[in-house]
């Protein structure tokens, strides 16, 4: 293959693992920046997701594009739904002190990771990808699939943010994360609008867990790198800010690409440098660094 | 009556504040709360916001019991609320925090207009990110914002607070000519001659309970419940 068709590659790759990334990471941040709550168990949301799109799947007969778009609708919704309730049977009552949370979703954690072993079983769970065709670039041929993920993702990112800045229910939710008790003072119901942030925190999460898991397959373990990668996004991005999650998505996801794709093949000698774990060592680089001289994050606010 | 709180107790936490303060506000007046910091002036409005845990008491608006209503409810029933320190929606623009103030009794662009007529300032900002505006003007949108409630009483926190005497000036004319539209008030006021010259009646409010309630008309500056309960 010729260089710029490896590059090209490279791209692809990180933009899709960067898109999925960054519905996952927004989904953490719009928790943090509204509720001010740490979700440690967003991962297990995720997780959810992939594991209830095989359940879905494997109860709808006929083309895997039907059961994968009632996947793509239903998980999301549950996931959100078993979201809400965690926000009012738990987060609610612990009236939202912040350490608290952090423990109670560690908790919530667990739960939802066992809960899925028990019901699930510890096998690995594939989904069977609703389109198969191969788009045909200069030197290689490229999962459709894998472009139709950017598509989606890249719309609903638009969508989050149309949502946010230009409804109603953005304007409510954004008065909220300003005022908790100014917002209550002209009629906005508090506990409605975390269940429902929460809920729509991890239904992104979900919905990137859908799209992603025809690619990589379901497991109740898999929540942790989702987790943690959405942490390094947040932190880079600056948590709270969307604009900054998703430019920090970009940023991981092409770090996480370029290294083992493109780089061995700009310095041969050296290839066998360039190991995905390189890029992970790089990425923990990039959060150490912006922790050191950047805590709030490259867009964040300092803390008040 | 258009507002009663009767022998109210509440506090945060441990700490009780008010204790067992009572109040009337009739439909059309404007009732001035004056007494020194710590007084309980401020909690007394939270308390009718279901903002403190009200313990004991009851606050009733125009028939209806409002403090065994949830918090976002309260305001549902006709209050407009002035925070002391505006608490404006900082991050949000002037256009944003009206719209907050529409929605909360689904008011439309009727009484939208009819407010910003009353703040032709605002009108010229309504794109302007409100923690951006004077301090003058971040008042007027705070008191905006209540009035799009069309409430049926209004709770103003020390309106003039920090505000230069143009402003104090501008920010009382409103609430006289909101008085001459029938809105009932209840005016937070630390200034003797601004209480005096805006209110119908005055509570003196001291540790947590209103001592004394006097007619303006009764009162001169050098009226002895002003060194009493004020310390002026
Ligand atoms: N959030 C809080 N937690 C604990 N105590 C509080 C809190 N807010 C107010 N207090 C206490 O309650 C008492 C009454 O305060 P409040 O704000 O009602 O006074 P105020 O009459 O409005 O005074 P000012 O004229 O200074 O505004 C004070 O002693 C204050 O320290
Ligand atoms: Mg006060």
């Amino acid at each position: 293959m010729q260089l710029g068709s490896i590059f090209l590659l490279a791209l692809l790759e990180g933009l899709a693992s960067a898109s999925v990334l960054a519905l996952t990471a927004c989904g953490l941040s719009l928790v943090f920046g509204i509720m001010r709550v740490v979700n440690v168990a967003h991962g297990e949301f995720f997780m959810l997701g992939a594991v209830l799109a095989w359940f879905t799947a494997s109860l709808i007969p006929g083309p895997p594009a039907l059961a994968f778009a009632v996947a793509l609708v239903v998980c999301p919704l549950i996931v959100g739904a078993i979201a809400a309730l965690a926000d009012m049977l738990v987060l609610k009552r612990l009236n939202y002190e912040p350490e608290a949370t952090i423990v109670a979703t560690i908790g919530l954690l667990y739960i939802l990771q066992q809960g899925a072993l028990t019901v699930f079983g510890p096998n690995a769970l594939p989904v069977p990808a609703p389109v198969d065709f191969r788009f045909q670039f200069p030197g290689f041929g490229y999962s459709g699939y894998k472009i139709a993920v950017i598509v989606a993702a890249v719309l609903l990112l638009l969508g989050l943010w149309l949502i946010l800045t230009r409804t109603r229910i953005g304007l409510v939710m954004r008065a909220t994360q300003i005022d908790r008790a100014t917002a209550r003072a002209f009629g906005i119901n508090v506990d409605r609008v975390y269940a429902g942030v929460f809920a729509m925190g991890a239904g992104l999460a979900a919905i990137a867990a859908v799209l992603i898991v025809p690619i990589q397959q379901a497991h109740y373990l898999m929540g942790a790198d989702p987790l943690l990668l959405s942490f390094s996004v947040v932190i880079i991005g600056g948590l709270g800010s969307l604009r900054g999650t998703v430019v920090a998505a970009l940023l991981i996801g092409m770090v996480d690409q370029m290294i083992p794709i493109f780089m061995p093949v700009v310095f041969p000698a050296y290839g066998a440098w360039f190991t995905p774990t390189l890029a992970k060592i790089m990425a923990t680089l990039v959060v150490a660094l912006v922790l050191v001289f950047r805590p709030q994050g490259l867009f964040g606010k300092r803390a008040a | 009556m258009m507002l009663t709180l009767q022998s109210i107790e509440a506090g945060y936490g441990a700490v009780q504040v008010l204790r067992g303060l009572t109040f009337e506000v009739r439909p059309g007046e404007v009732l001035c709360l004056m007494g020194r910091n710590g007084a309980g002036k401020t909690t007394a409005l939270r308390a009718i916001m279901g903002q403190v845990p009200v313990t004991a008491g009851s606050v009733v608006l125009d028939g209806t019991p409002v403090n065994t209503l949830p918090a976002h409810e309260v305001p549902k029933q006709g209050i407009g609320y002035v925070p002391q320190g505006r608490r404006l929606f900082g991050e949000l623009t002037v256009a944003e925090n009206i719209e907050i103030g529409l929605m909360t009794r689904g008011r439309d662009a009727r009484v939208r207009e009819r407010v910003l007529s009353i703040f032709p300032r605002l009108r010229e900002r309504l794109d302007q990110m409100s923690r951006t505006l004077s301090g003058g003007e971040q008042q007027m949108l705070a008191i905006a914002r209540a009035l799009c409630l069309e409430p049926k009483v209004l709770l103003l926190d020390e309106p003039t607070e920090g505000l230069q005497p143009s402003m104090i000036a501008l920010i009382r004319d409103t609430v006289v000519a909101l008085k001459a539209t029938g809105v009932t008030t209840v005016l937070v006021e630390q200034r003797v001659d601004a209480a005096l010259s805006v209110a119908d009646r005055i509570a003196f409010v001291t540790g947590g309970r209103v001592a004394e309630t006097v007619p303006t008309a009764g009162l001169t500056t050098t009226s002895p419940q002003f060194a009493t309960y004020v310390g002026v």
